[in-house]
């Protein structure tokens, strides 16, 4: 099935997506209502909530160029010796900039 | 009125969700970036203006919009766009259920209201505060309208102004969320059960980019972290 994407078929198509990601925003909260809170739920949630991060970042670090892995070393040494976050994403983003200018 | 000692961490008022729109400002200036990134990217695709903005304003979850651009032509196939938007946002999914501890406290309509502004920047500040004891429901709310508020804004300026910008990614600035994401997990708690599961997240992350279907890494790796917390668990304190 698809949708004509002229005229009135662009927003069904808008609608639908903004209906999924709907979906996907309040799921979670949702499913997690039925779950009961116990200790290993609270262990298993506090565990994913790093994950999805570093989930997020591996494919990113191993797979772009070597402007995106000096930006994230640089991020991740400035943030251990400063502890603030934006210094440290200005240093990275900046160290991406100037690598890729070289 | 509660009286300061039995001041839930997860109440909501409107002075923090000002402080939440506050504190979100500074990544908002990047999201600008991207926005306008996005509207060029449709404009080129040859969607109307009014629609580029409209999905900004109803999907506001950039990843699956620039996915929905790769399916877009004069025919839009259904399923596979449901399956590409569902799929770039389920990490969605996972985020509502990280927060759900703390937002059962809140009443329901509240509870979804404030995840219907939910994306990666605020989400992961109010985790950071949550797991220091402060509220986050503010940063959820006030952060995700400024997030919000840049994206539909970027949009519009990429709609109108976008080729006039020069290449975001020679700046650096494709890396920006990535940055940010990473300074939030090195803020986090550190310790060598943390590190053995973050190495699990990416090691699984790593192996289903490249062998399972596109963008199942992010919750593959994510339960799989999930998974060994839930069995390795700490000691109670």
């Amino acid at each position: 099935m698809s949708i004509d994407s002229a005229g009135y078929g662009s927003f069904i198509i808008i609608l639908i997506m903004a209906l999924v990601t709907l979906v996907t925003r309040l799921g979670g909260v949702f499913v997690m209502s039925f779950v009961p809170i116990n200790y290993r739920v609270q262990q298993f949630i506090s565990a994913m909530s790093g994950s999805v991060l570093v989930a997020l970042l591996a494919p990113l670090a191993l797979n772009g160029d070597n402007g995106a892995r000096l930006a994230l070393l640089t991020t991740a040494v400035v943030m251990l010796l400063l502890k603030k976050p934006l210094p440290a994403i200005a240093a990275g983003v900046v160290m991406a900039a100037v690598f890729r200018h070289l | 009125m509660l009286s300061s000692s039995d001041k839930s961490v997860a109440e909501l008022n409107w002075a923090e969700v000002g402080d939440g729109f506050k504190q979100l400002l500074p990544i908002s200036m990047f999201v600008v970036v991207f926005g306008v990134a996005f509207g060029l990217a449709a404009a080129q695709t040859g969607l109307d203006n009014s629609a580029s903005l409209l999905m900004s304003a109803l999907v506001f979850a950039g990843a699956s919009q620039f996915g929905a651009l790769d399916l877009w032509g004069a025919q839009v196939p259904v399923v596979p766009l449901i399956v590409t938007v569902f799929a770039i946002n389920a990490r969605h999914l996972l985020m509502g259920a990280t927060l759900y501890p703390w937002l059962r406290e809140l009443p329901a309509a509240k509870r979804y209201g404030v995840m219907m502004v939910i994306s990666d920047a605020n989400w992961a500040m109010s985790m950071q505060a949550f797991n220091s004891g402060k509220s986050g429901i503010g940063l959820i709310l006030g952060g995700g309208l400024a997030l919000w508020a840049a994206w539909v804004l970027g949009s519009w300026l990429g709609v109108y102004f976008g080729s006039e910008i020069q290449d975001p990614v020679s700046l650096g600035l494709d890396m920006v969320m990535g940055c940010f994401l990473l300074a939030m997990v090195i803020g986090g708690q550190k310790n060598l059960r943390m590190l053995v599961i973050w190495g699990v997240a990416a090691v699984s992350s790593l192996l289903a980019h490249r062998y399972l279907p596109e963008n199942s890494h992010v919750v593959v790796g994510a339960l799989a972290g999930g998974v060994l917390g839930a069995v390795w668990m700490e000691k109670k304190k």
